[in-house]
């Protein structure tokens, strides 16, 4: 069940003999009209057909089910899978989950923002429930009987006297059938699924454990070359002079190119710069290696990140812009207590998504159109910016989606597959870019540098009287609207606008940054900075207080209700979804933290030097809470011992890899605590690799991190990205509980080091 | 001229000799499981066994393999019943998968010198290979499970037999 692009079709048509009649179920995007198409496939349902077909079941038996998600770790190519095989009873030995190409008649193909279930879950439901209404009306038809007397299960149609037809012997008959409309699908009950909501084991992990798995760089193109580029290291810089001939005599080099640097806003558009073209990898890299450059940097060479920081923190300590109001703050602050007050600044540093796969895309130019291969996390994406790049329509752009080795949100930002198409079109030749790690940490679109300020005033029990939070980072929209200081509405959704803290005077604001880099998402975006911010100030209010901090922040968040920011002077986008099926709902939220709290023993007697620290957070919709256990040493060494999360995240697929990706979107966040980040210097990044930019290592991670689904029938909500944001801050507040020193700004570095 | 075994086969190099065997393997014998990721030694994707011990490919020039058997994750077994493989489809490790081939050479290396590891010596092991995805739990039970069935596996040992596990 592994066929991800031509090559791998290929070889699966040849073995399972698929010319053959199918039935094929698909759906168009808006809706969820089922049509049926009848007729000889010779080819895979998704290259034969208009691409918005997504079951086909052939007269073998065989079923192909499309994914047209991206898979880079979140199990979804599994999870569609499970999805429509289990509404349409297929035998999951007869699913084959062929990768669909780019193509907007699928609808939103872009696999970031943690909504492949949450958009497709209904109906990729309804697909599979309309190819077994089919085969039960064909099997009906065909014995003469009621349909209601006929029911499929595991590949076959059986009649209450016990007759049986296969699926295959079915398809010539259900092509007659005319498919059921939506709204008179009968979908099983929840009772009734059998692979819905079950941990199945990922559909593509024996070629992964056997190195059969194929990403990007593993395409081969019959006479591809490689082309490796050497690119402005500060954003906007252009080539001065270029001296090549040195890396053209390198063995192997056969072109060197050179790619524009854009004028305006940086999209998705190739950063610029000089690109060695050779016949292997490392002859590429010998050539680049040996081009002589001198840049125009231009003005973003004055980016240095210390003096940027100061700026920040000096935004966020005086007003800003308005984003939500409730009564008056300002005034409760100012009437306040020195006692009862208390303020704190956060601050958090650009980082990389950094995934192990560098970004690489090969394309082939063939003049009136192009073939790319990506790893691509949206390839509606590559086909309008490789479009855009050679003036073609984007409907010229073909996009093969390899199998992602890890994004977080790097490869929804198709750079790569424009540099490779244009250097294609240049040279004639079928290329393909790779980039190394050095291009990865030092030419990407990085997670924001942001800073946050909080005040509260308490009244003399401890509750929240007044609270206001003001935060500024470089905003995303920069690299869509050249100059753009202000962020996007979504950026301030995610974690700001939607504090969930119970208090009858709430002030929210928002700065503007310059950003001098480009600014992308990472993996749970501005969530990060944001949850660590309040997550981080609640602890130290609770300490204020005098409080327990799990109490503390039970009772910040305040009794059960549902909260609508947009009754209190703010704009929110509530994830793209609708706010009476998805509304910001703290009861979820309190029980999240209660599970926590049991399956961590929180309150336990805990030896000296440790601690434990909580932190709760919806993010992506979905509620999740952690708690984190600590040993500091007397000399500073942190150690985390163990963590555990417990995540609420509506209606869930597969629920192995839920806990999976919560395992390790929580490691992910012990990264975003630890690693020093990018940082800049003459509009230059400082690191260069993984020595010099630190990820988690398993030196630095917990050896278990127990995970709760808490089991829900409520509408599926994200699952990649909500255990990354509530990681650092429960991490920050365990050090605080075993230790006294108190984080506030990342990384941790030598903070808790003897002073 | 070159000459080495790379999964049991007799192989010639007559290339720049200082292209690191990563890049030998990936781009002339299309052995593509082998991963780049850093090309420094930093993250281990690229791990390789070099008669028998894990060995960062990205930074072994072919001048310093020559004579050697190298053995790629393609090759550490015929169908994926390596202990390790089959731990690691137990505890169901991989998300993404990119670096999951040069943690399973990794952790088959150092369980073949040191059966029974403790929790530090797993962790010490495996340190110099970064997972972005976060897999490191599973992959400390997956090699916890596999110390277990190791221990009444025998295992190929390429200086006692030069066919390789694979043809």
């Amino acid at each position: 069940m592994n066929h991800y692009f031509d090559m791998n079709r290929r070889k699966f048509l040849k073995n399972s003999a698929m010319t053959t009649t199918a039935l094929v179920v698909g759906t168009s995007f808006m809706g969820v009209a089922s049509r049926v198409v009848a007729g000889v496939l010779d080819k895979p349902a998704s290259d034969a057909m208009a691409a918005n077909l997504f079951v086909a079941l052939r007269t073998d038996g065989s079923v192909e089910i499309t994914c047209h998600r991206s898979e880079m770790g979140q199990h979804v190519r599994t999870a569609i899978a499970q999805i429509v095989a289990d509404e349409m009873e297929a035998a999951w030995d007869q699913v084959h989950v062929i990768q669909a190409k780019g193509d907007p008649a699928y609808g939103d193909q872009n696999t970031d923002g943690s909504r492949s279930i949450r958009f497709n879950l209904q109906r990729l439901r309804e697909m599979g429930a309309s190819v077994r209404f089919m085969l039960e009306s064909a099997a009906a038809k065909k014995w003469g009987v009621a349909v209601s007397s006929c029911r499929a299960e595991l590949h076959v149609v059986k009649h209450t006297s016990g007759k049986k037809l296969a699926y295959g012997d079915l398809v010539n008959e259900a092509l007659k059938i005319k498919p059921p409309e939506a709204s008179k699908l009968t979908l099983k009950s929840r009772k009734e699924w059998r692979y819905i909501n079950t941990g199945m084991t990922h559909i593509d992990s024996k070629d992964i454990v056997q190195g059969k798995a194929h990403y990007a760089a593993d395409v081969r193109i019959p006479n591809a070359k490689v082309a490796v580029i050497e690119r402005p290291p500060v954003l906007g810089g252009k080539v001065k002079t270029l001296d090549d001939k040195a890396a053209r005599k390198v063995k192997g080099v056969i072109d060197v190119v050179t790619i524009p640097t854009p004028e305006g806003a940086p999209m998705f558009l190739p950063k610029g710069g000089v690109a060695v073209v050779a016949e292997s990898t490392w002859a590429a890299m010998q050539g680049r290696k040996a081009l002589k450059i001198v840049w125009d940097d231009g003005p973003n060479a004055a980016y240095e990140s210390d003096s940027f920081k100061a700026s920040l923190l000096k935004t966020v300590n005086s007003p800003q812009a308005h984003v939500r109001e409730i009564g008056d703050a300002a005034k409760v602050l100012s009437a306040a207590s020195k006692k009862n007050r208390h303020s704190a600044d956060y601050y958090m540093p650009h980082l990389s998504q950094a995934p192990m796969e560098p970004p690489c895309a090969t394309a082939m130019y063939h003049g009136d159109r192009v073939d790319v291969w990506a790893a691509t996390q949206n390839p509606q994406a590559d086909m309008e910016t490789v479009g855009a790049m050679l003036g073609l329509d984007k409907s010229k752009i073909n996009v093969h989606v390899t199998l992602l080795g890890g994004a977080f949100g790097r490869k929804s930002k198709p750079d790569f597959s424009a540099e490779a198409a244009y250097i294609s079109k240049k040279t004639g030749k079928p290329i393909r870019v790779q980039w190394t790690r050095e291009d990865d940490l030092q030419h990407g679109y990085y997670h924001a540098a942001s800073a946050q300020h909080i005040e509260a005033a308490l009244d003399n029990k401890g509750n929240i009287e007044a609270y206001l939070h003001r935060t500024a980072f470089t905003p995303i929209a920069s690299i869509f609207s050249a100059g753009a200081t202000a962020p996007f509405s979504f950026e301030m959704d995610l974690g700001f606008t939607d504090n969930p803290i119970n208090t009858p005077n709430m002030k929210l604001e928002r700065g503007e940054a310059k950003a001098m880099a480009r600014i992308g998402w990472m993996r749970s975006v501005s969530n990060n900075f944001h949850a660590f911010a309040v997550q981080s100030f609640i602890d130290e209010l609770a300490h204020k207080a005098g409080q327990d901090p799990k109490d503390f922040l039970l009772s910040a968040i305040g009794p059960d209700r549902v909260i609508d920011v947009t009754q209190q002077k703010a704009e929110y986008l509530n994830y793209w979804s609708d706010k009476s099926v998805y509304p910001l709902d703290t009861g979820r939220l309190r029980r999240a933290i209660e599970e926590v709290v049991k399956i961590s023993k929180w309150g336990r007697k805990l030896k000296k030097g440790r601690g434990l620290g909580i932190a709760a957070h919806r993010s992506f919709l979905t509620y999740i809470a952690t708690v984190v256990e600590v040993e500091v040493s007397e000399s500073g060494e942190l150690d985390i011992i163990k963590s555990w999360v417990s995540i609420d995240a509506g209606t869930v697929v597969n629920t192995d890899s839920v806990i999976n990706q919560t395992q390790g979107g929580s490691i992910y966040g012990i990264t975003n605590a630890i690693s020093h980040g990018n940082t800049f210097k003459n509009g230059r990044v400082e690191q260069s690799n993984f020595h010099d930019y630190r990820v988690a290592r398993m030196s630095d991670s917990p050896l278990e991190v127990e995970v709760s689904i808490i089991q829900s029938e409520e509408a599926p909500a994200g699952v990649g990205e909500p255990a990354t944001p509530v990681y650092a801050p429960a991490l920050c507040n365990a050090i605080f509980a075993a230790c006294g020193k108190r984080i506030r700004q990342l990384p941790i570095g030598d903070q808790l080091k003897a002073s | 001229m070159i000459k080495l075994t790379v999964n049991g086969k007799a192989r010639e190099f007559d290339g720049d000799k200082s292209t690191p065997v990563l890049w030998y393997l990936r781009d002339e014998l299309n052995l593509t499981g082998t991963k780049y990721g850093c090309g420094m030694a930093q993250c281990g994707a690229c791990t390789i066994h070099l008669n028998g011990n894990a060995q960062r490919s990205c930074v072994l020039p072919m001048s310093a393999a020559a004579g050697s058997n190298i053995t790629t994750i393609e090759g550490l077994s015929s169908d994926g019943e390596h202990p390790v493989q089959k731990a690691w489809l137990d505890h169901n490790v991989p998300q993404c998968g990119f670096c999951q081939g040069g943690q399973i050479m990794q952790a088959a290396s150092f369980l073949k010198r040191n059966p029974s590891p403790t929790d530090n010596d797993i962790v010490s092991a495996m340190s110099g290979n970064i997972c972005r995805c976060g897999t490191y739990p599973r992959i400390y039970k997956a090699i916890k499970s596999a110390a277990k069935n190791m221990a009444s596996v025998n295992m190929f040992d390429p200086k006692k037999n030069n066919s390789g596990s694979v043809a």
